[in-house]
């Protein structure tokens, strides 16, 4: 079943005209599609018009339907509704999201409380078992820190433990674990694949990590200056790309075969 | 023979967090990075990378153990004593834009260090900025934007000119790299090869993406929670790998040609 489609999407800002530039794609329940590309090619401007959210001075033309709503003529009361259980969203820097003069546990309740008519205890509960899923364990000391006395990719965590606890339909993934050291990114990433597959979540992930992307997604989609230059399946993209802009961005990858750009020195 | 450009003796910190029990972000950590040998270290977040760099550049005191530059303790010095050493290391941050007052002029901020240790006089601040923005390939125009006129890989490259400026022996670069794109990290990487060539600089890079890491280091330490388990050589760290943590990091790096 087809649960978004653009239709020739495109996005001004102020001064900065096609930032997305006449993007059209569909997206069928439960899959999982990465979008790549370099930073300022309008992958989060894309995911901010998907869930009907532009920032001031952005204009959009074109159409997006998702869940059968013309979300670019949403009202804010109704994109507040969808928000939680239908989409969530996860941010490249969860830190910046984050009060910092609230501990983490306050911040997870008050997000939960919002959509959940559950005791303190069950919350608590919830928030727990979220945690230790994006692998933090030592859950007390999480939900009693302040954003500061965390970690950059810690903090990152609570930021996916926060989004996934609702069991979104469609999780929007903006660069979520960029910041992270490699075997978290495989963890959460698995996490992520797992949850999507279990529940037919649908999840669309900004990634600058082609490796990433070739590995959890069903479809990539790859961006240059706002125009979705290559789409199409793991495969396609991956494998036999055809454009010569994602052979480049293949081509700069390290992989831990590569020659060193350090000669050895001679003792 | 001659002292290590940087030793670390049984270093540790632990921070004391209000009604938690305490945090022992950094246990006894000892190694050597002797001058020009690359040096990288690797971990899971949290594993107190950055606690061990912001030890080494003084911005976080040792709870105990020493710090020795070229043989001499930096740790625990007093502020004016601290001065001239830190001349001696610069450290470079993942998010440049935090690293940049965002109403300072691109110009003032790369020449603050040079006018800061009395190396140029305000009046040959322009022509430097214009030199050492052409040493990282930039545009000379840009000195006079703001940061937030620059993208993150530019402004990294300012970063990193402005580190270099005072002529450091030791640059620690901490995820200096990882959120910028592929290919803007791959010209960050040459450019710091290039630059080390030019002025005999020794990097301590601290990374997550493994692969990164071993492209532009000698010689690896690998962390977990606050300790060094192994340390490697860069060129072999697949074949010589034993921690079994080593091997889970190994195995999580994300390839683009081993598809299955
Ligand atoms: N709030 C904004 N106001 C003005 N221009 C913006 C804003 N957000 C993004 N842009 C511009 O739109 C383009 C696309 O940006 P973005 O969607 O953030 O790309 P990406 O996520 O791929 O890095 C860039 O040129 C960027 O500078
Ligand atoms: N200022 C601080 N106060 C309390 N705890 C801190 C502080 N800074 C770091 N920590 C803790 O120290 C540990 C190591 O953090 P950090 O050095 O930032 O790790 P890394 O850079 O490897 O991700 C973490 O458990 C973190 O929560
Ligand atoms: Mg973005
Ligand atoms: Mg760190």
């Amino acid at each position: 079943m087809t649960i978004l489609e653009l239709e020739h999407v495109s996005v001004s800002y102020d001064g900065i005209r096609n930032a997305v530039d006449d993007v059209s794609f569909s997206v069928q329940e439960g899959e999982i599609i990465s979008l790549v590309g370099e930073s300022g090619s309008g992958k989060s401007t894309l995911l901010h018009c998907i869930q009907g959210l532009l920032p001031g001075g952005a204009a959009a033309r074109g159409r997006i339907t998702l869940f059968g709503k013309n979300m670019l003529e949403l009202s804010a009361a109704e994109r507040k509704r969808m928000r939680g259980e239908q989409i969530a969203m996860v941010f490249q820097d969860t830190g910046r999201y984050m009060n910092p003069i609230t501990r983490i546990g306050g911040q997870f309740t008050s997000y939960l409380k919002l959509h959940l008519d559950q005791s303190k205890e069950e919350l608590l509960e919830l928030e727990r078992t979220m945690l230790r899923k994006v692998n933090l364990e030592d859950t007390e000391r999480i939900l009693h820190s302040y954003p500061f006395e965390l970690s950059g990719g810690m903090r990152q965590r609570v930021g996916i433990a926060i989004a996934l606890s609702l069991h979104p339909r469609l999780l929007l993934a903006d660069e979520p674990t960029s910041a992270l050291d490699v075997t978290v990114q495989a963890q959460v990433v698995k996490e992520l694949a797992a949850l999507c597959r279990q529940e037919g979540a649908t999840i669309i992930i900004v990634t600058h990590n082609m490796g990433v992307a070739a590995h959890i997604s069903d479809k990539i989609g790859v961006m240059q200056s706002g125009r979705l230059v290559e789409w199409g399946t793991v495969e396609q993209v991956i494998r036999h790309p055809k454009e010569a802009y994602t052979q480049s961005l293949l081509s700069a990858i390290a992989e831990l075969d590569d020659t060193r750009l350090l000669k050895q020195k001679q003792e | 023979m001659e002292p290590a450009l940087l030793e670390l003796r049984q270093v540790s910190k632990t921070f004391q967090t209000g009604n938690t029990k305490p945090v022992k972000a950094v246990q006894s950590v000892s190694f050597e990075v002797p001058s020009g040998i690359n040096t990288g270290i690797v971990g899971e977040s949290g594993c107190g990378k950055s606690t061990l760099a912001r030890m080494i550049t003084g911005l976080t005191g040792v709870t105990s153990g020493e710090i020795l530059l070229n043989g001499t303790r930096i740790s625990g010095l007093r502020r004016s004593a601290q001065r001239d050493v830190y001349r001696q290391v610069q450290m470079v941050f993942q998010d440049p834009y935090s690293a940049i007052s965002p109403r300072m002029p691109v110009g003032t901020f790369l020449t603050e260090g040079l006018v800061h240790f009395g190396l140029i006089s305000k009046g040959d601040r322009k022509e430097q900025a214009r030199k050492l923005l052409e040493l990282v390939d930039l545009d000379p125009q840009l000195a006079l934007r703001l940061p937030h006129q620059l993208s993150g890989g530019q402004l990294q490259r300012v970063v990193i000119a402005r580190a270099i400026s005072i002529h450091p022996r030791l640059v620690i670069l901490d995820e200096a790299t990882s959120a910028l794109d592929v290919s803007v990290q791959k010209q960050i990487l040459s450019l710091l090869v290039r630059l080390q060539e030019e002025f005999s600089l020794t990097y301590l890079f601290i990374g997550h993406d493994l692969a990164v890491v071993r492209s532009i280091t000698e010689q690896i330490f690998v962390m977990k929670e606050g300790s060094i388990v192994e340390r490697l050589p860069s060129e072999t760290l697949q074949e010589d790998a034993r921690h079994p943590y080593t091997l889970q990091l190994l195995s999580s790096v994300f390839s683009v040609k081993d598809l299955s």
